[in-house]
Formats: C-alpha cells, sequence, structure tokens
C-alpha cells in the first residue's frame, strides 16, 4: 500500500477521441457493445421525460388526448422514435449478453453473427415503429 | 491465505467476486424487465383499439381481486432503478477518474433513481 502511494506510477493516455471515433475500427460487436451503453445511457437520461409523459397520460384522459395530440409533430416523433431505437437496441443487446453469458455462442463467428442480428433486430424493429409513428398504417 | 490479508477475522481484502452480486442483479433485473416488456407488447396487441381506457387498464388491471396490473408495473419499476444504477454506476467508475466528482454522481444518480421510483409508484397506485 504505501510503496504505490510514495511512487505515483506514470500513465499514458495516448487515445484522442478523434481516434476512438474515426481511426480505430471497431468489430461489429464492439458497435453493439458501446451502442449497448450508449443506448442505456440514453434511456436513463430519458427516464424524467418518460415518467412525466406517463404520468400525464396516466392521471386523466385529458393529459392522454394531449400527448396524443403532441404526437402528430414531427419533431415529437423523431425525439420518440430516438427512445424507441434506444430501448429496441438496448433490449437486444441484452438477449445477447444473456445468452452469452451460459456460454452459448462465444467462438468469433458465432459472436460476430449474433452481433449481426442484433443490428438487424433492433433496426428493422425501429423501422417498423417509425413507418407506424409516421402513418404508413 | 495469510492472516495479514486480512482486516478483522472476516473480511479479504485480496480475492475475486467483487461485484458478483451486481452482475447478478444487473441480470435478474434485465429479466424482470423483459418478461414485463412481453406481457406489456401482448396487452397492447389484444387491446381493442388505442384508448385511455385501455391504456390506463394495461397498468391497473386486476386478476381475482388482486392488483397484478399495479404489482407488476411496480416491481419492473424497481427493477429498472436497480438495472439502471449497475449501468450507470459502471459509467461514472469508467470514465469519471476524480474521486469527489464520481462520488457526487454517484449519489445524484442514486437519488434520481429512489426519487423516481417512489413518484412512478405513487402515481400509479393513486390512480
Amino acid at each position: 500500500m504505501s510503496d504505490s502511494a510514495q511512487k505515483p506510477r506514470p500513465q499514458f493516455k495516448n487515445i484522442s477521441v478523434p481516434q476512438i471515433l474515426f481511426a480505430y475500427r471497431l468489430p461489429l460487436a464492439g458497435k453493439v457493445s458501446i451502442l449497448h451503453r450508449a443506448s442505456g445511457a440514453l434511456l436513463f437520461l430519458a427516464l424524467p421525460v418518460l415518467i412525466g409523459l406517463f404520468a400525464m397520460s396516466f392521471t386523466s384522459e385529458a393529459g392522454y388526448n394531449l400527448i396524443s395530440a403532441a404526437t402528430s409533430y414531427v419533431i415529437v416523433k423523431l425525439i420518440l422514435l430516438a427512445f424507441i431505437w434506444g430501448y429496441l437496441h438496448h433490449f437486444c443487446a441484452g438477449i445477447r449478453y444473456l445468452v452469452l453469458d451460459l456460454h452459448i455462442g462465444m467462438d468469433k463467428q458465432s459472436a460476430q453473427k449474433s452481433a449481426g442480428i442484433v443490428m438487424g433486430v433492433s433496426l428493422g424493429l425501429t423501422l417498423v415503429f417509425a413507418l407506424k409513428l409516421f402513418g404508413a398504417w | 491465505m495469510a492472516l495479514n490479508e486480512k482486516i478483522g477475522t472476516k473480511r479479504l481484502v485480496v480475492g475475486a467476486h467483487y461485484g458478483t452480486f451486481e452482475y447478478l442483479a444487473q441480470r435478474v433485473t434485465a429479466i424482470i424487465m423483459a418478461v414485463y416488456t412481453l406481457i406489456l407488447l401482448i396487452g397492447i396487441l389484444t387491446m381493442s383499439g388505442f384508448t385511455y381506457q385501455g391504456w390506463h387498464n394495461l397498468f391497473t388491471f386486476t386478476v381475482v381481486m388482486m392488483p397484478i396490473g399495479q404489482i407488476l408495473a411496480s416491481l419492473t419499476m424497481i427493477s429498472l432503478a436497480w438495472h439502471a444504477w449497475i449501468g450507470v454506476r459502471d459509467i461514472w467508475m469508467d470514465y469519471v477518474g476524480n474521486v469527489g466528482v464520481r462520488l457526487f454522481l454517484m449519489v445524484m444518480t442514486l437519488l434520481w433513481l429512489v426519487g423516481s421510483v417512489v413518484y412512478f409508484i405513487n402515481i400509479l397506485w393513486r390512480n
């Protein structure tokens, strides 16, 4: 304990944000992973909005109707869609991690494949919600 | 295990399994939320038209006089807060180096999540 306290170890921080964003190319499983964290953070930050919306829609019919009317604005639709994507990605990637926890699909090929499935399913379902929100049927 | 690696008689200073409980809690709460998502989805898909009454009923339905809708929603909200606590705690631990700032953010996260649970359960059971 006392040794490490006396001699601070040198730290090398040679990775910059532009490098993280543009230079290093993550494998698909890595992209699913960081998006799992990003979507989790998004949902956490969205929590006040979502609980507020729920309270409004739940406590009175007038509030419910107000929110229904608000969803006719394109900007509201897009914000909702971002939350929907966040939820779907977090859900699908989470299921993948639960399966990996059971030591299923641990080899490189299966892991890349399941990461692709997560991206496909979450983006596909987001598209379905988008079509529904923008009144395709 | 040498004696000088212990604090008192029970607690180990070294060793694995720190965080095992959080690891398990994160997964159990995830499964609870996933199951509730499917329950809500089935409820929405079997709803006869999207109305206020139908929406309200999703969270307040009873089974043999028991407020199952409210109980399920409350349990899921508690799971959500617990799950979010572990996830957001991990984010602070990974990216915030300053101990004081990290402690502040963690305390704020906890207060916010507990507050959210109390608020949600309150509106859920009073209406």
